[in-house]
C-alpha cells in the first residue's frame, strides 16, 4: 500500500461535515483513502457512513470541509462531473433499458459511440455475458448487483463507491459476492470505498477499515490491527466480541499489573491506550477465543505467568467448530469464552467451577472513562 | 376399534365436501365479474347493437325506420361531415398537446418538488370537478367575452393579430373562434392528463435520478433518458384520457365556438335530437368510434410501453 500512496490519486476529506437542521449526521472528519486501496467505512445504521459516501459521490452537499481527489478539489462539482461512480444499495438499475444499455449508460453520456466491445468485456468480467439483452427485472438479486458493479466499473472511475451493495442478498450469496468484488478490485486496481454495517464483510474485503460511530471515525486501520488493538470500547465491542474487565492499576513497567475481581492481571504497556498512573482505573480487554478454560480441579496444571480469572459456567452453547461459554466471575458477570472443539471436555457444563486463563500478551487496555457497553447492542442488531 | 370401522365411509363424504369447496372457489372470480359484466351488457353492449342496427336502417320518423342494410348512410355521413371530423381530431389533438405541455411540468412538480404541499396541490388539480362541467365552460364564455380583460390584454400585446393571421381567432374576437374551443377543451381535460402523469412520475425511484447523475448525465439528459421514458405509461394514458373524450366533445364547441367551429360531437347531437335523422347520427357515431380506435391502437403500438405498465 505504501508504494501506491505515492501515485497521488488519493481521496482526501478535510474537515468534511454534514448537518441536517440541528442533526449532525457527520461531524467534521479528516480521512485519506490511498489510491488503489480497498477501504471500508464500517458502522451501525445512522453512524454517518452512507452520508460520507454520498458526499464523495456529490449526491449530498458537504456542510463544511473540502473533498479532493488526486490533489484536485471536487467539493463543488456536481455528481456528473466527478470521476467517481457508485454502486447503489438497491442497485438503481434503469428498468426501461436492457443490461447492455444499463452498462453502456455512462459511456454514452460521455459521447463514446462504439460501446459494444467494452460492454461485452465488462459483462464477461462480472460473468453475465449471456444476459446482455435481458431487462433488469428478469435478473436475480445477485445478477442485478453484478450489473450495478459493471455499470459503474466500465467508466474506469478513479474511485468506486459501494453503498452496502450486498445488503439485499442472502448470506451465502453475500459471501460469494464478497470474494467476487475483492477479485474484481484486485484485477482492475481501482480505489474502492465500501460502506457496510457488516463487520465480517468489512474485515474480509478491505485493506483498511474506518469504524464510524455517531458521525465520527472511531478508529482506522488494517482489519487485523483493529481487531487486535481496539482503541475504544466501541471498536472492541463492535468488531467481534470483547471481554472487558474493569480494574485498578497497581504498578506499571514493561507490563501493567491491574487488580481486578480479587486477583491480579497483567498486560503489555504498549497495548494500553489509556493513561497508566498507579491507582488509575483501566478497562482490560481480551478476545473470547484467546481464553482457555480449565476445570477448577485442574487449576494446578495451568502454566505460570498466565492471566487467571476464576468463575462458574452459566451457559454453554455448542456451535460445531467451537463451543461458546458464558462464565460468571467476580471480574465480570458474563465473560465469553470460545473453545475449539478439539477434544470433548465433559467436565465443562453449566454450573462447573472453572479457571479462565490466557497469555497476558493477548490483553489490551482501554480508558475506563468510556461506556463499557458501547457498540454491544448495535452488533446484535446488525446480526 | 369402532373408530377404524367408521372411518372408511366417512372418507368419501369429506372428499365430496372438498370437491364442492374447490368448485366454489373456482367460481369466485366469475361471481365477482358478474355485476360489472351485467352493467356492461345492459348499458354498453345492447345500446351498441341497437345503434348498429339503427345505422343501417332507412325510413322517416312518420313512416318508421326499418333495417334495410343501407350502408350508403356511412358514406353519405362521411361525405357531408368530413370537415367536422377533421376539425374534431385537430382540435382534440391540439388540446391534448397543450394539456401535455401544461400538465407535465405541473405533474413533475407535484411528484418531485412539492414536498409537504403535494396533497394540497393535488386537491387543487381536482378542485374544478366540484363544479359542473357546464357551469365551468359557461364561465369561460365570460372570461373570453368581447371587450373582456383577456381579449383586451391579448389585443394590447398584438397577440390577437398573430392568432388571427393564423386563423385561430377572428379580428378582435376570441369567443366563437377555434382558439376558444381549444382553450375550453384544454381546460376541461387538463386534470385527466395531470393525474396519470403524476401517478407514473411518482412511481419513479428517486435513486434512478441519482444513478443517472452519477453516470455523467446532466439533469437535462437525466430527464431525456430516464425520467421521460419511465413516465411514458403516464403520457400514454394521459393523452388517451384527454384525446378520446375531447374528440367526441360537443359542449365546448357549442358554448365557446360558432357554426364554423362545429365538431363531430355537435353534429351527432344535432342529428339525434333536432334533425331526428337517427341512421345518420348512428353512422357518424360508429365512424368516430372506428377512427378513434384505429388511432389509439396505432399510438399504443408505436409508443411501446407494454412492458412498462
Amino acid at each position: 500500500m505504501t508504494q501506491q500512496q505515492t501515485e497521488g490519486g488519493d481521496v482526501r476529506l478535510t474537515g468534511i461535515s454534514k448537518t441536517y437542521g440541528s442533526f449532525k449526521a457527520v461531524k467534521p472528519l479528516d480521512l485519506t483513502v490511498p489510491q488503489g486501496s480497498f477501504f471500508a467505512l464500517l458502522g451501525a445504521s445512522g453512524c454517518g457512513k452512507t452520508t460520507t459516501l454520498r458526499m464523495i459521490a456529490g449526491l449530498e452537499e458537504a456542510t463544511t470541509g473540502t473533498i479532493s481527489l488526486g490533489g484536485r478539489d471536487i467539493t463543488d462539482l456536481p455528481p456528473y462531473k466527478r470521476p467517481v461512480n457508485t454502486v447503489f444499495q438497491s442497485y438503481a438499475l434503469f428498468p426501461h433499458l436492457d443490461i447492455t444499455e444499463n452498462v453502456a449508460f455512462g459511456l454514452r453520456r460521455r459521447g463514446i459511440k462504439s460501446v459494444k466491445k467494452q460492454v461485452d468485456d465488462m459483462l464477461e468480467l462480472v460473468q453475465l455475458g449471456d444476459f446482455a439483452k435481458r431487462k433488469p427485472h428478469q435478473l436475480s438479486g445477485g445478477q442485478q448487483q453484478r450489473v450495478a458493479v459493471a455499470r459503474a466499473l466500465i467508466n474506469h472511475p478513479q474511485v468506486l463507491l459501494l453503498d452496502e451493495p450486498l445488503g439485499a442478498l442472502d448470506l451465502k450469496l453475500r459471501r460469494q459476492m464478497q470474494l467476487e468484488l475483492k477479485r474484481i478490485q484486485t484485477e482492475v486496481g481501482i480505489t474502492f470505498i465500501h460502506v457496510t454495517h457488516d463487520q465480517e464483510e468489512a474485515m474480509t474485503m478491505a485493506d483498511t477499515v474506518a469504524v464510524m460511530n455517531g458521525g465520527r471515525v472511531e478508529q482506522l486501520g488494517a482489519p487485523a490491527d483493529l481487531y487486535e488493538n481496539p482503541k475504544t470500547t466501541f471498536v472492541a465491542n463492535f468488531l467481534g466480541t470483547s471481554n472487558l474487565i474493569e480494574g485498578e492499576i497497581v504498578s506499571a513497567g514493561t507490563d501493567i499489573v491491574v487488580a481486578a475481581g480479587g486477583g491480579k492481571l497483567r498486560l503489555p504497556t504498549e497495548r494500553c491506550s489509556a493513561p497508566t498512573a498507579n491507582g488509575g482505573k483501566l478497562l482490560l480487554g481480551v478476545r473470547p477465543e484467546k481464553i482457555s478454560l480449565a476445570h477448577a480441579d485442574d487449576a494446578d496444571a495451568i502454566a505460570d505467568g498466565r492471566n487467571r480469572v476464576t468463575g462458574r459456567i452459566v451457559d454453554s452453547s455448542f456451535i460445531g467448530v467451537s463451543t461458546q461459554y458464558v462464565v460468571e466471575s467476580p471480574a465480570g458477570k458474563a465473560l465469553q469464552v470460545y473453545e475449539q472443539n478439539v477434544e470433548r471436555r465433559a467436565g465443562l457444563r453449566a454450573g462447573a467451577e472453572v479457571v479462565l486463563h490466557w497469555n497476558p500478551a493477548h490483553t489490551f487496555g482501554l480508558d475506563a472513562a468510556q461506556d463499557i457497553d458501547a457498540g454491544v447492542e448495535t452488533v446484535e442488531d446488525a446480526a | 376399534m369402532t373408530v377404524t370401522k367408521e372411518a372408511p365411509p366417512a372418507a368419501p363424504v369429506t372428499e365430496l365436501k372438498v370437491r364442492k369447496a374447490s368448485t366454489r372457489k373456482r367460481l369466485v372470480p366469475y361471481w365477482l365479474l358478474l355485476p360489472g359484466i351485467l352493467w356492461l351488457v345492459v348499458f354498453f353492449a345492447l345500446p351498441l347493437v341497437y345503434q348498429a342496427s339503427t345505422s343501417v336502417q332507412t325510413g322517416s320518423l312518420e313512416k318508421g325506420f326499418e333495417v334495410t342494410w343501407h350502408f350508403q348512410t356511412y358514406w353519405d355521413a362521411l361525405k357531408d361531415y368530413y370537415p367536422q371530423f377533421i376539425r374534431s381530431l385537430l382540435y382534440a389533438g391540439t388540446a391534448t398537446l397543450l394539456c401535455l405541455l401544461l400538465g407535465y411540468p405541473l405533474a413533475y412538480l407535484i411528484a418531485f418538488k412539492a414536498g409537504r404541499w403535494r396533497n394540497v396541490v393535488l386537491v387543487l388539480v381536482i378542485a374544478p370537478f366540484f363544479t359542473s362541467f357546464l357551469i365551468r365552460t359557461l364561465a369561460w364564455k365570460t372570461i373570453l367575452a368581447d371587450g373582456g380583460a383577456v381579449v383586451d390584454v391579448l389585443n394590447t400585446l398584438h397577440i390577437l393579430d398573430v392568432t388571427s393571421w393564423l386563423g385561430w381567432t377572428e379580428s378582435n374576437r376570441v369567443l366563437a373562434t377555434p382558439m376558444a374551443v381549444v382553450c375550453g377543451l384544454t381546460y376541461n381535460f387538463l386534470p385527466f392528463m395531470i393525474l396519470p402523469l403524476y401517478t407514473s412520475l411518482e412511481r419513479i425511484d428517486g435513486r434512478l435520478h441519482e444513478a443517472a447523475g452519477d453516470l455523467y448525465a446532466t439533469p437535462a439528459t437525466t430527464f431525456r433518458k430516464v425520467t421521460f421514458p419511465l413516465s411514458m405509461p403516464g403520457v400514454v394514458s394521459g393523452t388517451l384520457l384527454t384525446f378520446i373524450p375531447a374528440s367526441g366533445d360537443y359542449v365546448n364547441a357549442e358554448l365557446l365556438g360558432s357554426t364554423d367551429t362545429k365538431m363531430v360531437g355537435s353534429v351527432i347531437q344535432t342529428q339525434f335530437l333536432r334533425v331526428l335523422d337517427y341512421p345518420t347520427a348512428a353512422a357518424l357515431s360508429f365512424i368516430l368510434m372506428a377512427v378513434v380506435l384505429i388511432m389509439v391502437t396505432v399510438y399504443i403500438r408505436r409508443s411501446g410501453t407494454e412492458d412498462l405498465v
